[in-house]
């Protein structure tokens, strides 16, 4: 299962927080486990093991995903996952930049609840990730 | 200025673009701070807000927080939101309530009343939302208030897919939570059929509750595996068009394939394979994934791989778990050994960890064998410490008899230039590799000696104790190891931990070489004293012992040692342990006659042979990985048996630690007899120094001892250091751990380091039958393994005990099964005892222990009304039928805890008789075969002063004390 994930600027600073199953970390945590991904050039693999959980992360331009799973999720299902949001992402933004993620911070929680609840997937398909959102949207009125 | 989605809240956005303006964090907090302020007063003040406002206000909060400062406010606003009718207002307030709210929070009770309010609705988007929030926090109180109604939403057939989805994991989250809040038994079996639902979406969300449900229940779950493989079943074979909006770039539904093969994994094969159909298509999914992976790529795109590949990882999780079929499994082998050459590190890495996993079976240990080269290459090559961290892995799991040479040459080249975090990890497993595959003594000995030079500040003292135990064991190797160190020690600069080795094993067997006019005692004597003032303190006392050592083995380079004692940088040195032995040591040397010199400083006696302490420390460091390939081969055990590391140690260090007072001979004579445990038990430990006079003396006297235990097998004489060590020590069954027995049928009996020993019982009228079930802890085989039932002559009339005979030998890690008959023919006082002879590791065992077999045991409840009860007790009233004791309550009183009691004892509990509601009475018969034995019982416990009264009448004199003795010690 997945235990937590961040969205992270270049400046390591996390733009998203999500924790699952009470694995609520320090922010000291936090900061070795952004420093440990950003200090892995690109021959490195994705995944290492950090403290209690396995990292999988995923670098795009200006922002990284990183998220901590057990020992017992497929690692390669969620690094594969991570683009799967950032796609699910890009279709409801248009284009994902930094500025997009915090000021729909709303939105992009809502979209991550619709991908993962409790640390498990639950959907992985776009149209039907998006389409309570954009129920939400009409609603709105926008 | 970029979109803000939903109705733009220009405040917030304004806000958002100040605080990513800021230049510095100073700046920013003070951004912070002003906003807070404002808010603060905004949510004081008594103009209302709109619920616009408010969201935005919330919203703000919420941004606040995630950059990392605490809110302490706002949570009302958050509540009141939750009952806005506008979709956005809602959301923020949930997202509040979800990230910020704790789950003890005052306010916990407001929430639950929204939520409540918004599953009533029959928006699906409110219902969304309320699951999603129980989803995110899910306290016991949630659980209480929606533990019937969403596992109802859920299987419902008129709830919508989404909505299903939610309700799936928000049951996860509070079955998490508080298991026992809701009932789920009667929801099981629509739950397993959720996998047939016709939305994926359902499906994956249904198959996440399932796996937690299984793993906690697996029987009443068992039927999902049936399910889920013909699930697997359709994913596989469709086609990417099938399964329409579920295909990730041309693979069908990954995600939901990874979970379903993870499921099964969860139970174990055999009852995976149980059905021939189930395993027949399973089998075929396996294969049509595997065959998938060498067709041609339906996308050049990199997702389709990866998605195709994940389902592959788990796919070979799933055959090595199953480890049943030898062809898949060499099939994923070869898999893997194309990822080996993968350009992808990724992939590299995940080849690695799973290949190190099928080492371990024994139908691919050999396949992964072949790709020894490639790994070795990528130990070479590769960029990324933690893949070369998984090249070490795998090596050491691929390791044995056959490769054992290269593998471990190869793991010393690469140690030289090996990341600094894994050195130490990599430095055991060498040890352990060139220890447990050695296919002679020399090549370890010059392995180990190798690994102290390449890296000599990573070896630990487990390492370097361990060639020394070996070496001391094996006399063949000795010779060649004394002029190995001794060449060794000839390099201008060399470790300490060389140093250690050489001066232990110069001291031991430096005169195995001392023939050759190059290694002449005087030649020795000055290479290790060049080392002298280059080491550190619990060296230089090691050598002092190596010097006293030489003094017995080469009496013509006496004079010259005696001067270094002498030397007043010794006796006077700071470090007090120096100091004392060079004064003793000199003492002893100029005192003592030549035949108490080579008693005292004789050879070390050999150590026991226990697990290696290499492999505790291993395990230690990396708990999940190290099992690899010990237990794969069991048969196979390896040459050298391995030695517990602690006692060993323990050994070592009572050695090295026991104060040496006074210098007197005599004195040092008088303290050998002391027994081993006293040894034991002053571990002021020096580290790093082996050996002292005493030590030497102790080990010498015991020496003797030992071997004859050794060679009579008698009853456990041994003692002293040597050997023997724990021979006496917990021989006999605790009394408590009997007294569990009165009362109760199966437990274990015994257990100690080396044997558990388990009972069952079963008694009818007067036949017992007991199963003994005998597990060996050890890696190592036990021979003339004996039970036997101690003769007891007040037994032998009343008891007959027939045991079936156990074979000799017991495998390591085997369990024996022996069943014993008995029965009664009258009633006893005595207990059998059983007796328990075998030898392990060619040490004679002994260990006794008390059979729970009481006259309790043959006894049968009797039911009777209250009008036969007191007509029965009256009749009873001779003066040896009855027994009463007054005693004090061991336990706290728990009417429940003494019925249990009373039963587990034989005896019935009567109800309604006794008039005051606190006391017991019961009733039962003994059977034997000669007559049967009437009880009655009464029991007044008094609760104040935690007191009881304990009454028995037996219709045979004598039994109803026997009764009341053994039942007075369990309450």
């Amino acid at each position: 299962m997945i235990k937590f994930l961040l969205i992270v600027n270049r400046r390591g600073q996390p733009r998203v927080k999500k924790y699952y199953e009470n694995f609520k970390q320090s922010a000291v945590y936090e900061a070795e486990v952004i420093k440990k991904c950003f200090l892995r050039g690109p021959s490195e693999c994705n995944f290492f093991d950090h403290q209690s959980a396995r990292i999988v992360y995923r670098k795009y331009g200006n922002i990284c995903f990183i998220t901590g799973i057990s020992e017992d999720e497929n690692e390669l299902g969620i690094w594969e996952f991570i683009h799967n949001i950032v796609e699910t992402l890009t279709e409801y933004f248009k284009e994902v930049r930094e500025i997009d993620i915090m000021l729909n911070i709303d939105r992009v929680t809502m979209i991550l609840d619709e991908m993962i609840a409790n640390g498990r997937i639950i959907e992985s398909t776009q149209s039907r990730i998006l389409a309570p959102i954009y129920v939400m949207d009409q609603a709105v009125g926008k | 200025m970029p979109a803000v989605k939903g109705d733009g809240m220009r405040g917030l956005a304004v806000f958002i673009s100040d605080i990513r303006n800021c230049k510095s964090k100073e700046a920013e907090e003070k951004r912070i701070n002003k906003e807070l302020a404002n808010i603060r007063s905004k949510f004081r003040s008594d103009k209302t807000l709109d619920g616009y406002q408010k969201k935005k206000y919330v919203c703000k909060l919420v941004f606040i927080f995630l950059l990392g400062h605490d809110i302490d406010f706002g949570h009302m606003e958050a509540v009141n939101l939750l009952s806005s009718n506008k979709y956005t207002e809602k959301q923020i307030g949930y997202l509040f309530i979800s990230v910020l709210v704790s789950a003890s929070s005052d306010l916990m009770k407001l929430v639950i009343q929204s939520i409540k309010n918004d599953l009533a609705s029959r928006n699906p988007v409110h219902i969304t939302l309320a699951l999603q929030c129980i989803a995110n926090i899910g306290n016991k109180e949630m659980a209480d208030a929606f533990g019937q109604e969403i596992p109802k939403l859920l299987v419902s057939g008129d709830t919508i897919d989404s909505v299903k989805q939610s309700a799936a994991l928000c049951l996860l989250k509070l079955i998490r939570n508080s298991p026992d809040a809701i009932a789920m038994s009667e929801w099981s079996s629509r739950i397993i059929h959720l996998l047939n639902d016709q939305n994926m979406g359902v499906v994956t969300a249904a198959m996440s509750l399932l796996e937690t449900l299984a793993k906690r229940n697996p029987d009443e779950y068992k039927g999902c595996i049936t399910l889920a493989v013909s699930r697997l079943s359709r994913i596989v074979t469709s086609s990417y068009t099938d399964l329409q909006d579920y295909t990730y770039y041309f693979v069908p539904a990954p995600w939901l394939s990874v979970k379903l093969l993870h499921l099964l994994q969860n139970y174990p094969p055999s009852v995976i394979v149980e059905d021939a159909g189930v395993k027949n298509r399973l089998t075929e999914c396996i294969e049509t994934i595997l065959n998938k992976a060498q067709e041609a790529p339906k996308s050049k795109k990199v997702q389709h791989s990866n998605a195709k590949n994940a389902v592959l990882f788990e796919a070979i999780n799933l055959i090595i778990h199953m480890d049943c079929d030898a062809n898949l499994l060499v099939r994923a082998c070869n898999q893997l050994g194309q990822f080996l050459q993968h350009r992808e590190t990724n992939l590299r890495y995940l080849a690695l960890e799973s290949m190190c996993l099928l080492a371990t079976s024994e139908f691919s240990h050999d396949t992964v064998k072949k790709h020894q080269e490639t790994v070795i290459t990528s130990l070479k090559t590769e960029r990324d410490v933690s893949v070369r961290q998984r090249a070490v892995d795998l090596l050491y799991a691929m390791c044995d008899r056959t490769n054992v040479q290269e593998i471990v040459s190869e793991m010393l080249t690469y140690l030289e230039m090996a990341d600094y975090s894994i050195r130490e990890e990599m430095v055991l497993k060498v040890a352990i590799l060139a220890e447990k595959y050695a296919v002679d003594y020399t090549w370890y000995v010059d392995t180990i000696l190798n690994l102290i030079r390449v890296a000599g500040d990573y070896v630990s003292e487990e390492v370097w104790y361990r060639v020394i135990q070996i070496v001391i064991n094996r006399d063949d190797v000795q010779g060649y190891a004394a002029k190995t160190v001794f060449e060794a020690l000839q390099a201008p600069a060399c470790h300490e931990n060389m140093v250690k080795v050489g001066g232990y094993i110069l001291g031991e067997f430096g005169n195995l070489i001392a023939g050759d006019p190059r290694s002449s005692p005087a030649t020795q004597f000055h290479l290790l004293h060049s080392k002298f003032h280059l080491c550190s303190g619990p060296t230089r006392q090691l050598l002092l012992s190596t010097y006293i050592k030489f003094v017995n083995l080469f009496g013509e380079i006496k004079p010259e040692i005696q001067e270094v004692l002498k030397n007043e940088n010794n006796t006077r040195n700071a470090d007090v342990e120096i100091q004392q032995r060079s004064i003793e040591y000199l003492q002893l040397s100029k005192t003592a006659t030549t035949d108490v010199l080579a008693t005292v400083l004789e050879e070390m006696p050999p150590f026991q042979e226990r697990e290696s302490s290499i492999l505790a420390k291993l395990k230690k460091k990396r708990p999940d990985k190290v099992n690899v390939n010990l237990d794969r081969h069991p048969s196979s055990s390896p040459i050298l048996p391995n030695a517990t590391a602690q006692k060993t140690q323990e050994q070592m260090m009572a050695n090295q630690s026991s104060p040496v007072n006074g210098g007197g001979t005599s004195d040092l004579l008088g303290l050998s007899t002391s027994p081993p445990a006293e040894h034991g038990a002053n571990p002021s430990s020096y580290s790093g120094v082996l050996i002292d006079v005493l030590g030497d003396l102790g080990g010498d006297a015991s020496k003797n001892s030992f071997s004859a235990a050794a060679a009579g097998g008698g009853d456990s004489v041994a003692s002293g250091a040597g050997g023997g060590i724990d021979l006496l020590a917990g021989t006999v069954c605790p009394e408590d751990t009997f007294n569990k027995f009165i009362t109760k049928n199966n437990g274990i009996l015994f257990e100690n380091d080396l044997i558990q020993i388990g009972i069952k019982c079963e008694f009818r009228q007067n036949l017992g039958r007991l199963c003994l079930f005998y597990g060996n802890k050890t890696s190592f085989t036990f021979v003339g393994f004996l039970p036997e039932i101690e003769p007891d002559e007040s037994l032998t009339s009343s008891l007959q005990i027939q045991m079936v005979p156990v074979d000799v030998t017991v495998e390591g890690g085997a369990q024996k099964q022996q069943v014993i008959n008995i029965q009664c023919a009258s009633d006893f006082t005595n207990i059998p005892t059983l007796t328990l002879h075998f030898q392990y590791s060619s040490v004679p065992q002994k260990f006794q222990m008390k059979l729970p077999v009481m006259l309790n045991k043959f006894m049968e409840a009797a039911q009777m009304d209250s009008s036969q009860f007191f007509q029965r007790w009256k009749i009873l009233s001779q003066p040896g039928q009855e027994s009463q004791k007054i005693c004090k309550a061991q336990n706290p009183f728990n009417a429940d805890a003494i019925k249990a009691k009373l039963l587990g004892f034989g005896l019935s509990v009567l109800e309604g008789i006794d008039p005051h509601p606190d006391n017991f009475v019961s009733a039962g018969i003994i059977h034997t075969s000669s007559h049967q034995i009437g009880c009655l019982l009464r029991l007044e416990p008094n609760k104040q002063v935690q007191m009881y009264r304990l009454t028995i009448r037996a219709s045979k004199d004598g039994a109803a004390k026997r009764l009341c003795d053994l039942l007075e010690t369990q309450f």
